[in-house]
């Protein structure tokens, strides 16, 4: 027999048997692009909580007030130890260490903003300048905060972008006096959106001198001070100098945690982990109800199919004819089926970026193989299985179905 | 000319073993017109796919032109088929995804004819036929009786030397049986022997030769 005929033969019974192969089509590609979507959505929430992480910074050394590894404070109080305060002049104290390239201390606290009748509750962070950099922030317009003696009251303040839009709405913002609880602060700049970080949503912040946010939550304790390595193998050996830094300013007590970006990573790993055994096990289910239905189309035409190959050899096919006959057919749908589900995936994942643009939902090689894999590998086995039963038998027997 | 040298088929159905074929012994000449007939479950079928190596025989030897068939290998057996002998049955067995001309067309290409030549010989044999008008419909679009001449085309494209037909006129109106057998007979008139099963007594009637099966058994082989 010809290639050419064989070709022809094969695509001939694809189009003309249309209902059998729409449906085989419709399941290899419900099939794949399953697979492709979900493991894309779950991958996308693995890599987004990862870029989370990712986006404070690898060099980051975070200090935080009372000795504990993960629970911060909470753990203090229940040894009935009451840490010592992290200072600014424990931050300065820090930023005289050459290892150390940047360095900002953070206080938060919550304050009402008030702007003429408009009044809210928000989010004050005090810092210096430093911390738009530590914390990979943007400006959509004016300044960040100036720099400059951090223990120098400024009433200035940055706002982040929903802020901006509530209380002054389209006016302009620069320039004009902002309240936070019995003090005004004058808007010197505006945060760019799309910057994130866990926890806090920077369009929802105002940031204002650390000294300020001192006087304005009548406290001196910090809640963190970020260090920034000037490399990432410098990092244990600053993570030592920090704490006796500290210790040496404390009376000798260690009372201060330590950590890196990698413990807080660390810590979520766990999380993670299980996230990719989700994504893993979603793709699994998605992938055996496709072979399922593929199977089912397969043996379901399979009397027909046997009463034609009786007729094949009837005429004079031999068995090698008929195996190849079906294997082009078999092949030629299982390239389709994954071509189209390929295609429905891609769709799917790009119609998901497009609602969540924060969410990279692109899956991962190993589904997008696995997926067209075992689809192909199923229509294929269960296409020339019964086809290969069939030639063996006498053509008097595959006649009769 | 065939030979069959104490042909036996043993079916197994159930538990029960049923023979088909009980020590059958028969020659025919090159260009002669036999009709098989008997009650059913006489054997008359199962012989005609053994002549067509569409079945093995239980024991026995068959030869064709000489050569002996039954030693062949499935592949062998499958050429034999494809160049030597012509099936028709009962129930057409056309490809419904296929055109009556694909139909015919169908053995050429398993055999590996060029196109070009391939759609000469399936022309001159519809036009023989009188079914060129009919070349492009499928086959649920056509007649019993267009639908079994378009099997005899392709039982005879390849120009075989032995044509069987099984019930040729079961599932057809007298007047196209008629205008079926003569196609056949005009076929065996050009020099290819020819098997016939029928319960049809007219039909079986105007064979050259008429054998009487019962119970596995050739009872009776007339003449003239």
């Amino acid at each position: 027999m010809r290639p050419g005929d064989t070709a022809r033969f094969a695509a001939q019974s694809l189009i003309r048997a249309r209902g059998r192969t729409l449906l085989m089509l419709l399941a290899m590609s419900i099939g794949v692009s399953a697979v492709v979507i979900l493991t894309g959505l779950g991958e996308g929430a693995r890599r987004f909580v990862t870029g989370e992480f990712a986006s404070l910074g690898t060099n980051l050394v975070i200090v935080m007030p009372g000795r504990s590894e993960t629970t911060g404070g909470a753990a203090a109080l229940m040894a009935g130890e009451t840490p010592r305060d992290l200072t600014v002049d424990d931050y300065l104290a820090l930023t005289r260490n050459p290892l150390v390239s940047l360095a900002a201390p953070v206080m938060v606290g919550a304050a009402g903003a008030a702007r003429g009748r408009l009044e809210r509750e928000i989010s004050v962070v005090g810092t210096t300048s430093e911390f738009l950099k530590i914390r990979h922030l943007s400006m959509d317009r004016g300044k960040f905060l100036p720099s400059g003696d951090p223990s120098r009251a400024v009433n200035v303040c940055v706002i982040g972008e929903k802020i901006k839009q509530e209380l002054f709405g389209k006016e302009q913002a620069l320039g004009e006096w902002l309240r936070l609880g019995d003090r005004r602060f004058r808007v010197i700049g505006v945060l760019a959106t799309g910057g994130r970080s866990i926890g806090v949503d920077i369009q929802e912040l105002v940031v204002i001198p650390v000294a300020s946010a001192q006087a304005l939550f009548n406290s001196p304790g910090l809640f963190r001070i970020l260090v920034e390595a000037r490399s990432r193998e410098v990092m244990p050996r600053l993570q030592d100098q920090i704490r006796s830094t500290i210790a040496e300013r404390h009376q000798g007590e260690e009372d201060v945690t330590v950590v890196t970006q990698d413990a807080v990573l660390a810590t979520f790993d766990n999380i993670l982990q299980a996230l990719t055994f989700t994504v893993g096990g979603i793709g699994a289910i998605s992938l055996a109800v496709a072979g399922i239905l593929i199977m089912n189309i397969m043996l379901v035409a399979v009397s027909q199919r046997t009463r034609e190959i009786g007729l094949l050899k009837a005429v004079g096919a031999t068995r090698a004819q008929v195996t190849t006959l079906f294997l082009s057919e078999a092949v030629l749908l299982a390239l389709l089926g994954g071509l189209l589900g390929l295609f429905f995936g891609y769709l799917g994942t790009t119609a998901i970026h497009g609602v969540y643009p924060d969410m990279d939902s692109q899956a991962p090689l190993w589904a997008v193989l696995a997926a067209v894999g075992v689809s192909s590998l199923t229509g294929l086995v269960f296409g020339i299985m019964p086809a290969r039963q069939a030639a063996a038998l006498e053509p008097v027997e595959a006649l009769n179905g | 000319m065939i030979t069959l040298e104490g042909i036996n088929r043993i079916f197994q159905v159930g538990d029960q073993q049923v023979h088909a074929l009980d020590d059958i012994n028969l020659t025919i000449q090159p260009g002669e017109y036999l009709s098989l007939m008997g009650p059913s479950g006489s054997g008359k079928s199962t012989l005609l796919n053994i002549l067509g190596l569409l079945d093995k025989p239980t024991s026995g030897r068959y030869l064709l032109e000489g050569r002996e068939i039954t030693s062949l290998s499935d592949d062998e057996q499958a050429t034999v088929r494809g160049e030597k002998i012509g099936f028709v049955f009962q129930f057409f067995h056309l490809v419904p995804r296929m055109s009556a001309f694909e139909n015919v067309e169908l053995p050429l290409v398993l055999a590996g004819m060029a196109p070009s030549v391939r759609r000469e010989r399936v022309n001159v044999i519809l036009e023989q036929l009188g079914l060129m008008d009919r070349a492009h419909h499928r086959p649920d679009q056509l007649s019993g009786g267009q639908r079994q001449r378009i099997a005899i085309a392709r039982a005879t494209i390849m120009k075989p030397s032995l044509l069987l037909a099984d019930e040729p006129t079961g599932n057809l109106d007298s007047r196209s049986g008629t205008d079926v057998v003569e196609v056949l007979e005009k076929l065996n008139a050009g020099g290819i022997t020819l098997v016939v099963v029928t319960h049809d007594g007219q039909v079986g009637k105007r064979a050259g030769r008429r054998l009487r099966m019962v119970d596995g058994a050739i009872v009776k082989d007339e003449r003239g």
